[in-house]
């Protein structure tokens, strides 16, 4: 599984990207194991931040799917244009 | 349906002119153009820098070209938009649309500005005075985007 961070999540995190080995999951699962992490990673994951997911490049809800070897991105509310 | 992403500015009339003449059933050609402004929440704005997510961003905008081209009966549509740092009068983004009448165009063009600020990976840092920051998500931009109830 590849996971991408972007904008102030990417900051606060001090990580761009990183390839992790983890079982399929949904996007809820997903951040759940990233938050126990501890540190920095609690304190993005804890819910309590906007936070945006992708699986392989599309925007997804908090309950969607992920596989063994999907793209997962995430990112604050996006603010383009 | 076009998509650009580029770090270099635009040339609006050349790009509309080419859209324009590319079919003599065109009668109607809108455009918008999003600019950098020099302030935003009370504070002074000397640069901005525009990240995104290479590959979805793509991605997105396209599917925004193709739910425009499925809802209204348009032509071509055009999407430039820039990355990097730009400075106050900087032109960002560009939007063009094309139909037989004005109607449809107004609202495809419209309708995909909302949906990119809403769903195109792209954020903000600005650098003011007091340091830099990250341009916050607004709840008007989401109100905008439910308006058409996709």
């Amino acid at each position: 599984m590849k996971l991408l961070y972007f904008a102030s999540l990417r900051e606060g995190l001090g990580v761009e990207s990183e390839e992790v080995k983890l079982p399929a999951t949904s996007v809820k699962g997903l951040m759940a194991t990233l938050a126990a992490r501890g540190g920095v990673w609690q304190e993005q994951f804890d819910g309590c931040k906007q936070i945006r997911a992708a699986v392989n490049q599309v925007l997804v809800a908090d309950g969607a799917p992920i596989q063994a070897d999907d793209e997962v991105a995430f990112f604050p509310p996006v603010t383009g244009g | 349906m076009t998509v650009c992403i580029q770090t270099q500015d635009f040339d609006a009339g050349a790009e509309i002119s080419a859209l324009r003449l590319a079919r003599s059933d065109i009668g109607a050609v809108t455009s918008f153009i999003g600019q950098m402004r020099d302030m935003n929440d009370g504070s002074v704005v000397s640069t901005m820098t525009l990240e995104h997510y290479p590959g979805m961003t793509e991605k997105a905008l396209q599917d925004i070209e193709s739910q425009a081209k499925a809802r209204w009966d348009i032509f071509d549509t055009l999407i430039i938009h820039r990355i990097g740092t730009l400075k106050p009068t900087d032109q960002i983004v560009l939007v063009v649309v094309t139909s037989a009448h004005r109607g449809e165009a107004f609202a495809a063009c419209e309708f995909i500005m909302d949906y990119l600020k809403t769903s195109a990976p792209f954020w903000k840092k600005e650098a003011t005075p007091q340091g830099e920051r990250w341009v916050e998500a607004k709840v008007s931009d989401d109100e905008a985007q439910a308006r058409w109830k996709v």
